[in-house]
Formats: C-alpha cells, structure tokens, sequence
C-alpha cells in the first residue's frame, strides 16, 4: 500500500485522489466484509458444537433439565438447571446491587468532584480493578473475605433476621451467596465505573452551566443535567457489568459451596452458579457429564442474551425520554 | 525525556537479548557436561526425546518429584505431566495424545475397550504406583486426637450429625470434652477421585445411602470447596469444620487429623506405613500384568488406617512406539524402585510394599 501511494505521488493532482479512492476502496471492503463473515462463521461453528455435543446428554438425562435441582450427569444421569440458573440471577442481581451505586458514585466523584491532578490517576486505579486476573479476586475472596464477614453476618441474622434475605438458621456466614456477590460486585465495579464516567464527562456543558447559573448547587446541577442524560448509559453499563457476573467462572467456582438448593438465604452457606458448576465439573466429566455441562453453557449463554436484550429495549426506551427531556 | 526513555527501552531490550544469549550457553553447557556425567552415574541407557502424559491431580505431586529426579540422570529425556484430571487423562491416552494417564481409579466401563484399541497390538494396563492417604481433618481448638469411626463420619457427612457434641462421637472420644458447635462438613466442590474413595469407604463401613462418585451427593448436603487446597483453607478457616483431604495438604496446613476405626474397630492414627498395611492388603482385580486394585476398606489388619487413595499409571503393556515405550518403561522402572517409592514419603504420600512391589515391578517390566 505505502510504496503503492509514494509511486502515485508524482502523478497529477486530479487523477490521484480518484484513483486513490478505487484503490483503497476494493482491498477494504473486502476485508471488512471477510472479517464480518469470518465472525458469524465462527458463532455459527461454535453454536453447532455446543448443540450436537448438548443433544445426548439432554436426551440421555432421566430428571427433568429444567426443573431438577441435583446435578449427577456422570453417574445417575439425572441433571437440572433449577438450582445452578437460580443461583446465577440471584449472585449477579446482588453484585449489582452492591456495585451500580458505588459505581455511579465513582464516576461522578471523577467527573464532577475531584480536582483534576486527583481525577486522572483515580481513573487509571479504577481501570486497573479491570486488569486483575479473576482467580486472584477469587482467592482474596476465600481467604480474606469469607472469614471476615462471618461475625457481620451473624450480627444481621440475629438481629434483622425477619428480613428473607438474612433469615437461615444453623450455620451462618462462611463461603456465602452474599461473600460472591460481593467479590463479584468488585469485579463488575471497573466496567461500570468506567462507562458511567464517559457518559457523564459527556453531559452537555450548557445545561450544566445554566443549572449553577440559576443557584443550583453541584448536586442539584448533578441531579438536574448529569444524571438525566446519563441514564441510559449507566443502564447500559450496568447491563454489561451483569453480563460479566453471570459469566463469571473461577472467582465463583472457589467461594461457593456448590450446593444444590434454591434459597434466599443469603448469609447461611448455600450457593452455586452455572459458570462454577462448569469449572468444578469439567476436569472429571464423562462424555454425558461433558454435553450435561455444555447444556448448562447454552443456558447461561441465553439468560445472558435475554438481559442484553432487556437493556436493550430499556435503553431505547430511556433514551427518547432524555431527548424528550433535553 | 523521551530520549531518556528510548534509551532505557534499548538497555532493556539489550539486556534480554544477552540473557537469552546467557541461558543458550548455559544450556549447551551443561548438556555437554552431562554428555560424559552419565556414565559416572552408570545410568545411561542413551535415552533421548521426550514424552507427554496427563491425568490425575493427585499424584501431581510424585510425578514432578520422580521427573526431576530422573531427568537428573536421564538428561536427553523430557517428560511433561500435564495435571487435567484423571478423567481428561484417560480420554487423552485412548486419544492417543499421551504416553501414558495418571489416573484415580482402574480403566472402567467402555474405557479398557477403548484404550486396547489405542494399543493397538497389544492391551491397556492398569498399574498401581502412587498411594494418596486420605487424612480426615478437622479444626477444633483444644480438641487433640479425635477418633472417629465410620458411621460417625457416615453422619456427619450426610448432614445427619450437626453438632460437636453429638452422642456419637462422644462414644467415639469418652475422654475428650466436646463443645457444642455445628458440624461444618465441608466436600470437595469439583469432581474427585479424592471424593470417589472417601464415599466408596463410608459406602462400604458405615450407613451411607449414595452410590460413590466423584463428584459429591448433592443430597448429603454441607459445603464444597473447590480443590484440595480449597478444602485445606477452608478447613483451617473454619472452626467446628471438618473434611477429608490428602495427607500431604493436611499436613502442609498442620490441620488436625482425626484417627479413623478401621474394620476391627482400631482407632488408627494416619502415617505412611498405616496407609501401607492397607494397600498391601489390597485384592488384585485385573488379570496378567493389569493390577487394578480392590480396597478392602473394612480392613482387619492391626494398625491398618482404612482410607486410602491409590492412584494407577495407565499404559500400553505392548503397542507404544518403540521411542516413547523405553522412556515410559525406564521412568516406570524408576518410580517403582526401592528409590523411587521412598521418595514419595516425603511429599505426603505412601510408598508400596510387599507382595504388590514385587508385581508392580513385574508389569513394568512387562512393557515391551
């Protein structure tokens, strides 16, 4: 391409930008139309595998996938969804919880609160969350964090245990739904915060003026121009940072205790996930045990895609509101 | 500024490509050292190339020992053990991929069928070599020496003993004061043979209603922890836990192990040569030079401690290629030497003895 255009430089000033343009034109398109179909060939391929490989197993499973709690693909053959896509929704639902309004928190302090000479490198600390393996945030979990919420957690069972959520009798605290949720809740944390803060550095600059010029003070300014356009956005970022915690593997697959139950029992030791439920059972699998596991991929790969498309519609949705309203 | 950087990025760069430069030297130094070192060691049977194995995770441990103690005096020979899991070994031996499989449990079910075929001219054996305790471990302060019988451990782990001090296990430990925290069982979360053994035990000595299998009877409840070193932090963790574990985790933990009865109801306190006198009482399922073990975990031998995990190396007894088939039959001869099993005691695990070396040994060298 290079020596290409340096050939065509001595060439007269009409006929070189249109060639120019026929030049480049061909090569590129043809490449980005080859990654394009590359791209769904690949979906396609991998979407094929995991469904023929699924097929047996579902067929020689004698529980019924959807509603079965146990998980027992290798021996008994008798395998169900219920209890690992339950923990899922739930340990996903809690991280976000936990996570969106720190997460907002985060990014308004970056774009509106702190000084710039503060602002920049707090971005970079708070992308760098992002870059830490994933096994690592797993192993602080089991070693720091399941010990030390054990007394909080027996403080809120005793005391605000009419609440669902902190109910249990027996055992409480230890390698809980909550200790995921929230090792998971760290985990989304950078996604979200970073989004958040790019869509909030980009609030017009107008409205935010008009705001303090009519005596606002910045948190009525924020509530006013910031966070009405920025709606969307951290919806959207939210709905990613939900997309990671239900993908989630190894952090999970070491602080839950793979049980097999549905409860909402929070603090007492009762959690597992699909994505864990995979890691934990792929290295032993036989080949029913194997497609079993497979099975239970292509239904976390569902879930996930019916919340993207939730964010989606709510995204649209919002976003002609905040047009509306700007 | 910038120049500074640019200068430092081609120190850097400079510095790397000498260190390559160093680390070429010092490999072809020392292979040409040990070029004349091997007949000193009088161990050279002019081996070279290298082999691929994979399997079980338990006896990791062993084959990184034994490789690096034989590479020591087999220079030319590589041997990579890749730890996927005695499952994923097995597929990758029928596959043809690897050498040979480090697994949990003796080829079962469709697999011998499937490995004779990988064979080819000759069959798949099964041969015992890495002998894996299973210790019992528990986290009560004050509490020393916990004696345990199976039907104890067959309530606790099936979730129907909750508490410390629970009759049962004061029947077990008259003299011990027991306090009357909940019993936090703790399994092993991921699939394994570890799980396997410990259940086919409580399957065969106490009232256990779950078949045996590697991965844990959701039904028995308690909490799961992902690998063994999992189930060791958690253990050490957790007060009023208890689990099982191999004895090389427990005792890199110093977690408290509990005595276990064995068939003649002797509380039993877990060491190498306790584990041994199992073994050795073992019966031989498999036929010719296949050595497939059945434990007799209700064993009457005296100071036999009954929870033990043996682990096989899985390979062609004919039918290897001719390079790979003398490097598996010499590393094989090696761990099953006087030198090889006695490095093992070190690492936590048990070393064969009696009757089943000596078969061992034959098998081994069997292979041709």
């Amino acid at each position: 391409m290079a020596t290409n255009l340096r050939t065509r430089d001595g060439g007269p000033a009409t006929g070189r930008s249109a060639s120019r343009r026929s030049h480049g034109e061909g090569p590129f398109r043809f490449i980005s139309t080859a990654a394009g179909v590359i791209l769904l060939a690949i979906m396609a391929a991998i979407a094929v595998f995991l469904i023929s490989e699924a097929i047996p197993a579902l067929q020689a499973n004698k529980g019924s996938f959807f509603t079965e709690l146990t998980w027992d693909p290798n021996s008994a053959q008798v395998f169900g969804i219920g209890a690992l896509a339950f923990g899922t929704v739930l340990s996903s639902l809690l991280a976000l919880l936990i996570a969106t309004p720190v997460a907002v928190g985060v990014a308004l302090f970056i774009s509106h609160y702190a000084p710039r000479r503060l602002a920049a490198p707090l971005g970079y600390l708070i992308d760098l969350l992002a870059a830490v393996p994933s096994v690592v945030y797993g192993l602080w979990g089991v070693v720091f964090l399941v010990p030390l919420i054990r007394t909080p957690s027996q403080w809120l069972n005793e005391n605000l245990g009419w609440f669902p959520l902190f109910a249990g009798e027996g055992i409480i605290g230890g390698k809980t739904m909550i200790a995921g949720g929230i090792v998971l809740a760290i985990m989304i944390l950078p996604i979200i915060a970073a989004i958040a803060r790019e869509v909030f550095l980009q609030a017009p600059k107008m409205n935010e003026e008009a705001a303090l010029a009519l005596g606002a003070t910045r948190w009525e300014m924020i509530r006013m121009a910031v966070l009405p356009f920025g709606r969307p956005g951290v919806i959207s970022a939210a709905m990613l940072g939900l997309g990671r915690a239900m993908g989630e593997t190894i952090a999970v697959a070491l602080i839950f205790p793979a049980t097999f139950d549905i409860t909402f029992q929070i603090l007492t030791p009762h959690a597992n996930s699909i994505a864990a439920n995979i890691a934990n059972g792929f290295g032993e699998a036989t080949q029913i045990g194997r497609g079993a596991l497979i099975a239970s991929g292509l239904v976390l790969f569902a879930i996930t895609l019916l919340v993207n498309i939730g964010a989606r519609l709510i995204i649209n949705r919002r976003k002609e509101y905040a047009r509306a309203g700007a | 500024m910038k120049y500074a950087g640019r200068l430092a990025a081609v120190a850097v760069v400079g510095a790397l490509s000498l260190a390559a430069c160093g680390t070429d030297n010092n490999s072809s130094a020392g292979s040409s050292a040990s070029a004349s070192a091997p007949a000193a060691a009088g161990n050279d049977n002019g081996l070279s190339g290298s082999v691929n194995a994979a399997g079980s995770s338990a006896q990791a441990n062993a084959i990184t020992e034994w490789t690096k103690n034989f590479s020591a005096t087999n220079p030319g020979v590589t041997l990579n053990y890749q730890p996927s899991g005695s499952g994923a070994g097995v597929q990758a031996f029928i596959q043809g991929t690897v050498a040979f499989a480090g697994s949990d449990s003796a080829l079962k079910e469709d697999e011998p069928a499937q490995a004779d075929a990988r064979c080819k001219t000759g069959k798949a054996i099964n041969i015992p070599m890495v002998t894996g305790p299973v210790a019992v471990v528990y986290n009560l302060p004050g509490t020393e020496g916990l004696q345990l019988s199976p039907k104890t451990l067959g309530g606790i782990f099936s979730s129907k003993i909750t508490k410390w001090d629970d009759a049962a296990i004061k029947a077990d430990n008259p003299e011990a004061t027991l306090p009357s925290t909940p019993i936090q069982a703790f399994h092993r979360s991921d699939e394994s043979g570890t799980s396997d053994n410990f259940t086919k035990f409580l399957k065969a000595t106490a009232e256990w209603p779950y078949e045996p299998a590697k991965a844990w009877p959701a039904e028995a409840k308690g909490q799961g922890s992902k690998g063994s070193d999992g189930i060791a932090s958690s253990v050490k963790d957790t007060e009023g836990a208890i689990s099982y574990v191999e004895l090389s985790y427990a005792e890199n933990s110093s977690l408290q192990k509990a005595k276990v009865a064995n068939g003649a109801g002797e509380f039993v306190e877990l060491t190498p040569e306790s584990a041994a006198k199992t073994v050795e009482t073992a019966e031989i399922k498999g036929t010719g030079n296949d050595l497939a073990l059945s434990i007799d975990y209700a064993t009457k031998t005296a100071g036999a401690y009954p929870i033990v995990l043996v682990t096989y190396e899985i390979t062609c007894e004919k039918g290897l290629p001719a390079d790979q088939q003398k490097i598996v039959k010499s590393f094989l001869t090696y761990t099953a030497s006087d030198e090889g099993q006695a490095a093992l005691k070190e690492l936590g695990y048990a070393p064969l003895s009696g009757a089943l070396l000596t078969k061992v040994r034959t098998a081994v060298e069997a292979i041709s």
